[in-house]
């Protein structure tokens, strides 16, 4: 911090200084005496504690190391960055994104990881059309109902996170399933985007359960699935409640019988705690362990060289915002007063991702594969595509 | 529901209220006897799970683990209440939940710079890692039978201790009438540090004895807390037996209002606390 103040009062010197240094400009080198164009803000509005606080990590390393790999400038121009930790906490997000955005003046908002926190993000993105890219937050309104020219989203949809699931199911031969989840907004947008994949390919729900959030009590709910007798469980949970749903679920002896599929959440990030009762889980996501894409080795390497860890789904989200922020500013050499010449730049390009190659839709969301994945040892390895380009149906969505 | 399925949610039900009883009765004992409100209970009982997850790392051995962690926990508390709680007991109670609350931050902190802020897992004893069948699909874990088992013993150690034992008859006398027992010549500081120290042991204690159940996660405690208090509220403040009973009744409200009234089933522990206030204003074993 005390750098950027420095480098601050070491530009207003520099500008001051230009104009006699002009005088000399015959005989100095040429970079010496232009005086630097104002650095981009970049706001950085994610969680950095509470249950979220590694995923706001990830993001904001990948993110910083896309900017690294281009010499710390996009565009010609240097980052200074604002940061504030959204705390996961949707009560505070309006109030949050305001300030990050009236009081701060960032040119371009990122965030965030949570849905309710981002519907607040949303609300203030469309009324001040501050250019913003959502790193994580599934939230389907975002590139839906809400969609806006100013809101690009780099990562998913809920809808899209589980919707090839369906398929999936009923090519390994379950006609019949239950479903459980928390019953919270992201929980009512799985089920929807996996119903409508399971019933149009002729499967039937035979039991949809739904657990208070954040309620993780699940035996009444499993001697429930046990007594319907489906042929197969598909379910969403993430973080702590997918560890302790999985080794529940294999506790009661359920998962012989009735194997349990899900989007990736359920074995992201859990694979450790989660132990032999995730071995075999069949799930779907846009990214896996093991894909054979060349960029992804590159990524990998270069995030575990900078951070001494492996990234994962979430640090690939934050990459692609990086990159995407990239591509708008080159478009318009840098001057981030042209925002119709950078969201025009954004919209419908193809971004060279570390999860293979996927498209801005119409909506401003990624039209993606979804990989069909399954655990084995602590990885969620690639076993194929579940479904080719698949693009969310921004429902209620005018653009485009 | 067929009869069988009725009676493994019964089951599930026990199971479920016993592990409650364990949790709250620390706080039953924190509250009713020393008056203290106490927020940060929650975080005790995560301190419990995560040194549950290290301990077992470290020592090999769940029940070795188990034994060093109740140690640590009673540490803890004595450390705490010389530190911080004694200076509240002729607070008001605004103060007691201004201060517990402050802790519950500095524990959650404390466990993000010691423990990082992923999820972990505790295996499950090795000893009791087999199942029982109950129907075709649906088998019963046996360590689940052993955290029951263990919950009912501590319920009857915790009767026998306080009702029958000297040291009982102090804490009991301690909660009527502090200053008449002081001048009756018991060391009442040492008395209520020991007592904190108890409680602070029994919610640690169903941290580790739960977690490799529940895993281990950041913000796990908060969760258990709210429900505690509603625990020591129902049965009534101060009593054991009451937390035992009302545990009991929280266990089969929250089962079988999950199945029976999925639509409301996160409101139905309330509307059961609302009922029973009703009717007793005290809770069911309080006194008026």
């Amino acid at each position: 911090m005390n750098d950027s103040k420095a480098l601050a009062s070491r530009r207003r010197f520099l500008k001051t200084a230009a104009g006699g240094a002009a005088a000399a400009a015959g005989v100095l080198h040429a970079p010496f005496i232009i005086a630097q164009p104002a650095k981009i803000k970049v706001g950085l509005m994610l969680p950095y504690t509470g249950t979220y606080a590694a995923l706001g990590t990830a993001i904001t390393n990948a993110f910083k190391l896309y900017i690294a790999e281009k010499g710390g400038k996009l565009a010609g121009r240097e980052l200074e960055y604002v940061v504030l930790d959204d705390e996961s906490d949707p009560a505070k997000g309006v109030d949050n994104a305001s300030r990050i955005v009236n009081r701060d003046k960032v040119d371009v908002l990122v965030g965030t990881v949570h849905s309710g926190v981002q519907a607040g993000m949303v609300k203030v993105s469309r009324e001040s059309g501050v250019l913003s890219i959502i790193p994580n937050a599934g939230f389907g309104a975002a590139t839906g109902a809400l969609c806006a020219p100013n809101i690009f989203r780099t990562s998913f949809s809920n809808w899209q996170t589980i919707h090839a699931l369906g398929k999936v199911m009923m090519e390994k031969g379950h006609k019949t399933c239950a479903w459980i989840t928390h019953k919270y907004a992201a929980g009512q947008e799985m089920f929807e985007g996996f119903k409508e994949g399971y019933e149009k390919v002729g499967g039937r729900i035979v039991k949809d359960l739904w657990l208070p959030f954040p309620n993780v009590e699940f035996q009444a709910l499993l001697t429930e699935i046990a007594a319907a007798k489906p042929s197969a469980t598909a379910c969403f949970f993430a973080g702590g409640g997918a560890v302790k749903f999985v080794k529940d679920y294999d506790a009661a002896g359920l998962k012989k019988n009735i194997p349990l599929y899900g989007n990736g959440f359920l074995t992201d990030g859990t694979l450790q705690a989660q132990g032999a009762s995730a071995q075999g889980i069949l799930t779907t996501l846009h990214y896996a362990d093991s894909l054979n894409v060349p960029k992804d080795r590159e990524f990998r390497l270069n995030y575990a060289k900078a951070y001494k860890l492996q990234p994962d789904v979430y640090a690939v989200q934050g990459y692609d915002a990086a990159q995407l922020l990239d591509i708008g500013l080159k478009a318009v050499k840098g001057d981030m007063k042209n925002t119709k010449g950078m969201i025009k730049a954004m919209e419908g390009v193809t971004i060279d991702s570390p999860r293979g190659k996927w498209k801005m839709s119409k909506a401003h969301n990624p039209i993606q594969d979804s990989y069909l994945r399954q655990v084995v040892g602590e990885q969620n390895k690639f076993v194929g595509v579940a479904w080719k380009a698949l693009e969310d149906p921004a429902r209620g969505c005018k653009m485009g | 529901m067929d009869t069988a399925i009725f009676f493994i949610q019964v089951l599930n039900s026990v199971q479920y209220g016993l592990l409650l009883f364990l949790v709250a009765s620390g706080l039953t004992l924190i509250f009713g006897i020393m008056g203290i409100i106490n927020l940060a209970h929650g975080s005790f009982y995560m301190i419990g799970a995560y040194l549950a997850f290290s301990l077992t790392g470290l020592i090999g051995d769940f029940w070795l683990a188990l034994a060093a962690g109740v140690v640590v926990a009673v540490l803890i508390g004595l450390a705490l209440e010389w530190l911080v709680i004694r200076f509240l007991y002729d607070r008001d109670h605004l103060y007691q939940v201004l201060l517990t609350y402050g802790l519950i931050l500095i524990f959650e902190e404390c466990r993000s710079l010691l423990w990082g802020d992923d999820v972990h897992g505790v295996p499950v004893p090795p000893a009791l890692d087999f199942s029982i069948p109950l129907t075709e699909n649906l088998s019963y874990q046996v360590f689940r039978v052993a955290m029951s088992a263990i919950c009912l013993a501590l319920a009857a150690g915790m009767y026998w201790l306080i009702q029958k034992t000297r040291l009982g008859m102090m804490i009991r006398a301690g909660s009527v009438n502090r200053e008449m027992v002081q001048s009756l010549g018991i060391n009442i500081g040492l008395l209520y540090r020991v007592v904190f120290a108890l409680g602070v042991a029994l919610a640690a204690f169903a941290g580790m004895l739960g977690s490799p159940v529940s895993s281990v996660f950041p913000g796990m405690g908060n969760q258990v807390l709210i429900v505690s208090f509603v625990v020591v509220v129902i049965g009534g403040i101060g009593s054991v037996k009451g937390a035992l009973v009302a545990a009991l009744a929280i266990g089969f409200a929250d089962t079988f209002g999950k199945v029976l009234l999925p639509q409301i089933a996160g409101m139905v522990v309330y509307l059961l606390m609302a009922a029973i206030l009703l009717w007793r204003p005290q809770g069911i074993f309080g006194k008026a």
